[in-house]
């Protein structure tokens, strides 16, 4: 941990030269047996090297039939380059396996051997190889340094998508055992425990009932956080790491007191008290699926009318793109769907469904439902860091970036001064902290602390012309990453926060 | 020698209709289990078609990348699309009027093929992280565009080979009946070119081109909360609990 420094801030940021093997041999800890069979996953590799070979092989052949982008981006790229410069892991670490072209070859080439034929008849000529164990350590290495933030699928002429090939990549991986530890550990606590931190319900209960109390000391108000009640008419699904880690904790109060000073009836539930899932980090559907399923039994058997999720970047990836497929959190289902109907009938179509906090905020505050001091927020110079996931891969409210819209309205709703970051870095074109994607782990910290650079740099200068002195942002993954690299580049660990952190310093509460 | 020639030249066409179809029916067959447009995405199929319109003719995403590829890459896909229909006029009589008209931007568009083709492959060349994704095949494929400009125009403006009688062999090909081919290197280099060409763009990057409208990032429409959209195998996991 101590000697992890933080590159230097390139002066104009031209696109850096290659280091080739900077970043080799850099990899998280390879799971282990008992974190890998939890899950359902071979607990390691085959002692026989043929054997992992052609179970690879079976598995990529099966990838390619069950995902379309998978097998269009194999075939389309031209090496064009438009994405080489674009990945904030290469502009940090000058790795050129880094490139987002160059992570993808290193399966092209496998996929050209195996599968096509110029490939089978003159692996030289197009860049075709073997698959070995050496080539398998390189994918295990490269492809969890990327945190399938998407920002390369901005630029591709063919909007070649390297998040999924990373993620057939980590499929395949753990298909023969090959496994990253932090992701499958997590995945295995959210399945046994019920959120990725491992919080047992009754711990929670205490948690909830100790932020009562201190939110009364701070406020003189009674504001609940209320677990498991049926009935209620919103479901508050949100990341756990809102439930006590900082400044995360800020904008869960945030979420409480909007829907107090609103008067809607909430709840969180112990069974689903995570918004993450990582089943989405390591491309796994039946991850996926089982575990965005919690939140549909949660939803039943608690009869909520409307889900809403709190500030999370991946999670409202997965809730707003793929509930609706994953569980039926949604609308328009056919009407013989039995399976999507259950639930569909029971929701509050009035509604989106699901319903990012943001956007709740948002229409209480259009609805003259909500009132704010702004000047509580005086002491903030703020600016908005787009987080990956709600930027590339979701939307809010009812027209074509909306995600970028929204959560500046409200900044803008609850404090006087917002500035922005340079063009290029923010709305689709934002860089990613540089710990998404399953990397927020301590083994990556030096992979983390070189991924932010871009951000970093940003950040700098809007703090150099406008004094900005907080960043704002709607990530639990963001927030955790920040606090930790950003002292790193010599900021203050406080300047990162929750949208609905600076909602809750301005709201006006009391009888309104 | 005429003979060789045609049939080759069927062989090779078959072989790019066919093995064209194959690749695109293996993309249209395989399932989309989830939404992925990259956001932010049209919320509506007429902008979904603008968007791909957008993409195709400008080279949308292209232009936000990068802009010497761009103009390199504009440049050269423009040209080689005048070239292309200048083409017609072997193929067909009384040539249409349209094809007449744009005759002689067709000639000069040759050249300025060959000059995007050349700044493409300077970069390739000369700039180091491209030149690191280059594979043998990237710059062959560009030797062999250029290698096909560079002997059209030769015949267009140099050495001049009897077009009446290359016309003549072209309708007859097309009726399947065989008229003499003018024996000329440079056209029978050029005509070599463009079968090889056509025989491997089913198997190679070639393929960016059905590629780029089955892309699901660029494809589908932003409305996975409006809409279930759900994949035959991933529905059968639910008739399993
Ligand atoms: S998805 Fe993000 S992290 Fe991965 S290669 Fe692309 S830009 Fe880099
Ligand atoms: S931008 Fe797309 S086509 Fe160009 S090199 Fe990158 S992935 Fe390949």
């Amino acid at each position: 941990m101590a000697d992890v420094a933080a590159p230097a801030y390139r002066i104009i940021p031209i696109i850096p030269a290659l280091k080739p093997g900077a970043m080799e041999g850099k990899g998280p800890f390879v799971a282990n047996e008992k974190i890998n069979e939890a899950i359902g996953f071979p607990g390691k590799m085959a002692e026989n090297w043929q054997e992992t070979h052609d179970a690879v092989i079976a598995k990529m052949g099966e990838l390619l039939s069950k995902y379309r982008s998978l097998k269009v981006y194999m075939d389309a790229c031209v090496h064009c380059g438009a994405c080489s410069d674009k990945c904030h892991y290469f502009i940090g670490t000058q790795d050129p396996k880094n490139m987002p072209v160059a992570r993808q070859d290193l399966m092209r080439s496998v996929y050209r051997r195996y599968f096509t034929l110029p490939g089978k008849l003159f692996p030289k000529l197009v860049g075709a190889r073997d698959l070995t164990r050496e080539v398998l350590d390189e994918w295990y290495n490269y492809f969890n340094q990327c945190s399938e933030c998407r920002r390369c699928s901005v630029f591709c002429p063919y909007g070649i998508d390297t998040a999924e090939v990373t993620m057939a990549a980590r499929e395949i991986l753990d298909s023969v055992g090959y496994g990253q530890k932090y992701s499958n550990e997590i995945i295995g606590k959210v399945h046994r425990i019920g959120n990725n931190l491992g919080l047992p319900g009754p711990a929670l209960q205490d948690t909830l009932e100790g932020l009562e109390e201190d939110v009364k000391d701070a406020t003189g108000i009674d504001i609940r956080f209320p677990m498991d009640v049926k009935g209620a008419e919103v479901l508050l699904i949100t990341p756990s790491a809102d439930f006590f880690a900082e400044p995360h904790i800020d904008s869960l109060i945030g979420y409480a007191k909007v829907f107090h000073a609103t008067g809607t009836s909430w709840t969180l539930s112990s069974m689903a008290s995570e918004a993450g899932n990582f089943g989405m980090f390591i491309g796994n559907y039946e991850q996926l699926r089982k575990i965005a399923l919690r939140i549909r039994e949660a939803a039943l058997e608690l009869g909520v009318k409307r889900i809403v999720v709190g500030e999370c970047g991946h999670a409202w990836r997965v809730a707003y793109s793929f509930w609706n497929t994953l569980t039926g959190v949604g609308d328009g289902a056919d009407a013989n769907d039995r399976f999507a109907q259950m639930l569909q009938k029971q929701l509050d179509h009035r509604y989106k469904q699901p319903t990012h906090i943001c956007e709740f905020t948002w229409d209480m505050i259009q609805d003259e439902r909500l009132s704010f001091d702004k000047s509580k927020n005086d002491k903030h110079i703020i600016t908005f860091h787009d987080s990956c996931n709600v930027a590339r891969g979701s939307r809010m409210g009812d027209f074509a970036g909306g995600q970028f819209e929204i959560p500046r309205n409200i900044i803008k709703a609850v404090a006087n001064n917002y500035v922005e970051m340079r063009d290029g870095t923010t709305r689709e074109q934002t860089f990613c902290c540089g710990g998404g994607g399953g990397l927020l782990t301590d083994d990556l910290i030096d992979l983390r602390v070189k991924g932010a650079l871009p951000r970093m740099e940003v950040l700098q200068e809007t703090v150099d012309v406008h004094g900005v002195n907080f960043m704002a942002t709607i990530c639990a993954i963001c927030k955790a990453q920040f606090t930790k690299v950003m002292p790193i580049y010599g900021f203050d660990r406080r300047m990162v926060g929750g949208v609905h952190q600076l909602v809750s310093n301005a709201i006006i509460l009391g009888d309104k | 020698m005429s003979l060789l020639f045609a049939i080759l030249l069927y062989a090779t066409t078959l072989l790019f209709v066919v093995g064209l179809f194959q690749r695109i029916r293996g993309y249209a067959n395989t399932p989309v289990p989830l939404k992925i447009p990259t956001t932010p995405a049209p919320t509506t199929q007429t902008g979904v078609v603008l968007r791909m319109t957008r993409e195709v003719l400008f080279f949308e995403s292209l232009f936000k990348a990068n802009l010497w590829t761009w103009a390199m890459s504009a440049l050269f896909h423009g040209s080689l699309a005048l070239v292309l229909l200048r083409h017609l006029r072997y193929f067909t009589e009384p040539v249409w009027g349209w094809v007449a008209l744009i005759q002689p931007f067709g000639a000069y568009a040759g050249i300025t093929m060959l000059a995007g083709l050349g700044g493409l492959w300077a970069r390739r060349l000369f700039v180091e992280r491209i030149r690191y994704i280059s594979t043998l095949s990237d710059h062959l494929m560009l030797v062999l565009l250029m290698g096909i400009a560079a002997s059209g125009l030769t015949m267009k403006f140099i050495t001049h080979t009897d077009v009446v009688a290359v016309k003549g062999f072209f309708l007859g090909w097309l009726h399947f009946s065989i008229q003499p081919l003018p024996a000329d290197a440079i056209l029978a280099l050029h005509l070599f070119s463009v079968m090889a060409l056509l025989a491997i763009f089913p198997f190679s990057k070639l393929l960016h081109a059905p590629g780029v409208f089955f892309s699901p990032t660029r494809n589908q429409t932003d409305d996975p909360r409006e809409k279930r959209h759900l994949s035959a195998w991933a529905a059968k996991l639910e008739s399993e609990n």
